[in-house]
């Protein structure tokens, strides 16, 4: 069957702007988590988020594409550019219905939204932008970015919380073997607003820690919640032999994909986050032992921390396979969480190096799980899994390898 | 007697739908189409509101769907604020 490779990444994340300082950042384990500026947060049981700055949109975007944007889009779309840049398409390497979009998105434009339902009820409807009719969509990032680089192809968003990321790169895969040369995935979500700040409490999941240091903490024995952020990443997906004819590098190839939904715990629903880890290492035709690093969804609540390190260790065996969670570093940032932690699993791949969990000290007695902390660490690179969780109980995991090993990619 | 010149269409739009910096003038585009000037049907829909709001005129759809140029939107809004 057809290999998806990915072939170019942007990130916009609140340790780094871009994917080459994004990354600098993760390995110093440089954290870009602290008090909101966005909107006045005081009056709130939590007040921490990991924020992008210095993102003036008026610098990367034509002026008339920003009254009909939310921060999140205009976000997305400069990721898009960088990825594209990054894998080195040519314009007219492929036609424009040989192209397409796959996107998460978790919460809209909740700040467009925001300000238009205020201008509703306290202006009136002639007050209200037209543009609402599609800015604060979970779909708008798809269809801006298709619009911006001219895709006709399949093109789609997948709304599933925090899993959503790896749910879309897989329908990026899918639609790659069914013919598509090249696919643009990933999320991007921002919303800090009050709008999207009580959405996100509505949860009962954020730490109420001031500390940005001991506010978000997956795995220790002090996790007490989590922290959002804003951001994502873009991946350029590619047909393997269409990328090698225009001798694109590969960072890797999606080689499996699992995804299961917890039944609710009154129909005796268990926890499906083993079956999604073990249908993604099926898919891949990967055994445990083949997993070189997984990259945690790294809940920070202390019900999910558990079912995740007992996912972990039984089926890949006590401490038996190094674990981590970068996004200690930016906060989960609901649909880009996931595709910024693919990006650090190729870019892990790349440089032979795993990047920290940081800020976690003890990890909670009976996890048995070999948590990346305090420094990178050096592994051989193979084949990584990266997990991710929704609320409501998604459960997906990903399995990536290294390009060497991809069939038919050059080296 | 209220009347809406180029240079204040273009104020609206601007406001309503953004700019790109390097826009000509609307005054020395007036003939040209809205499309051609990068601006679609929703653009003009947010003007066309903002327009009602400031000089309370609005257009009727067919009014509005016959509109194809900065010109064209000017001389019709102003033979509306003539009448009413």
């Amino acid at each position: 069957m057809t290999a998806a490779v990915v072939t170019g990444i942007g990130v916009a994340a609140p340790n780094g702007l871009g994917k080459d300082r994004f990354w600098a950042a993760t390995l110093r384990g440089e954290s870009g988590i602290r008090t909101v500026r966005r909107f006045d947060v005081s009056s709130y049981p939590s007040r921490l988020a990991g924020e992008i700055d210095g993102f003036e949109p008026t610098e990367y975007l034509a002026g008339r594409l920003i009254p009909q944007t939310d921060r999140m889009t205009q976000i997305a779309l400069v990721a898009s550019d960088w990825a594209l840049a990054d894998a080195g398409v040519e314009p007219g390497t492929y036609d424009t219905t040989e192209m397409g979009v796959a996107t998460a998105g978790a919460s809209g434009g909740l700040e467009f939204g925001q300000r238009e339902l205020a201008n509703l009820w306290s202006s009136g409807p002639q007050h209200v932008s037209v543009y609402m009719s599609f800015a604060w969509f979970y779909a708008v990032n798809s269809g801006q970015i298709s619009i911006r680089h001219g895709m006709r192809g399949p093109t789609g968003v997948m709304v599933s919380d925090q899993a959503g990321g790896l749910d879309a790169l897989a329908q990026a895969r899918r639609n790659v073997r069914k013919g598509t040369r090249l696919i643009l995935s990933g999320g991007v979500d921002s919303s800090f607003c009050p709008y999207g700040w009580v959405s996100r409490m509505s949860s009962r999941s954020l730490s109420t820690c001031d500390d940005p240091r001991s506010a978000y903490l997956p795995f220790d024995a002090r996790a007490q919640g989590h922290v959002p952020g804003e951001g994502g990443a873009i991946l350029v997906v590619e047909d393997a032999q269409a990328a090698r004819s225009r001798g694109a590098r590969p960072y890797g190839e999606i080689a499996g994909y699992g995804a299961t939904f917890d039944a609710a715990a009154r129909h005796g629903g268990g926890n499906g986050l083993r079956r999604a880890v073990e249908a993604a290492l099926a898919d891949a035709q990967a055994a445990a032992t083949d997993i070189g690093v997984v990259f945690a969804d790294g809940s920070g609540t202390p019900e999910d921390d558990r079912i995740e390190a007992e996912t972990i260790a039984a089926v890949f065996g006590p401490g038996a396979v190094p674990v981590t969670v970068p996004k200690t570093m930016t906060g989960r940032m609901n649909s880009g969480g996931a595709p910024a932690d693919l990006a650090c699993a190729l870019l892990s791949m790349r440089d032979a190096i795993i990047p920290p969990t940081i800020n976690v000290r003890t990890i909670a007695p009976g996890y048995e799980i070999d948590l990346v902390i305090g420094e990178p660490r050096p592994w051989q690179p193979g084949a990584a899994l990266v997990l991710a969780r929704g609320k409501g109980g998604f459960n997906s995991a990903m399995v990536l390898r290294a390009t060497a090993q991809v069939p038919g990619a050059t080296a | 007697m209220r009347q809406i010149t180029l240079r204040e269409l273009q104020d609206i739009m601007r406001e309503c739908a953004g700019e790109d910096e390097s826009a000509q003038p609307l005054e020395q585009a007036a003939d040209e189409s809205f499309v051609d000037l990068g601006y679609d049907s929703l653009a003009l829909l947010e003007t066309q509101s903002r327009v009602k709001r400031e000089y309370g005129v609005e257009f009727s759809e067919d009014d509005l769907a016959s509109i194809t140029t900065p010109r064209e939107f000017v001389d019709l809004l102003n033979t509306q604020l003539l009448a009413a």
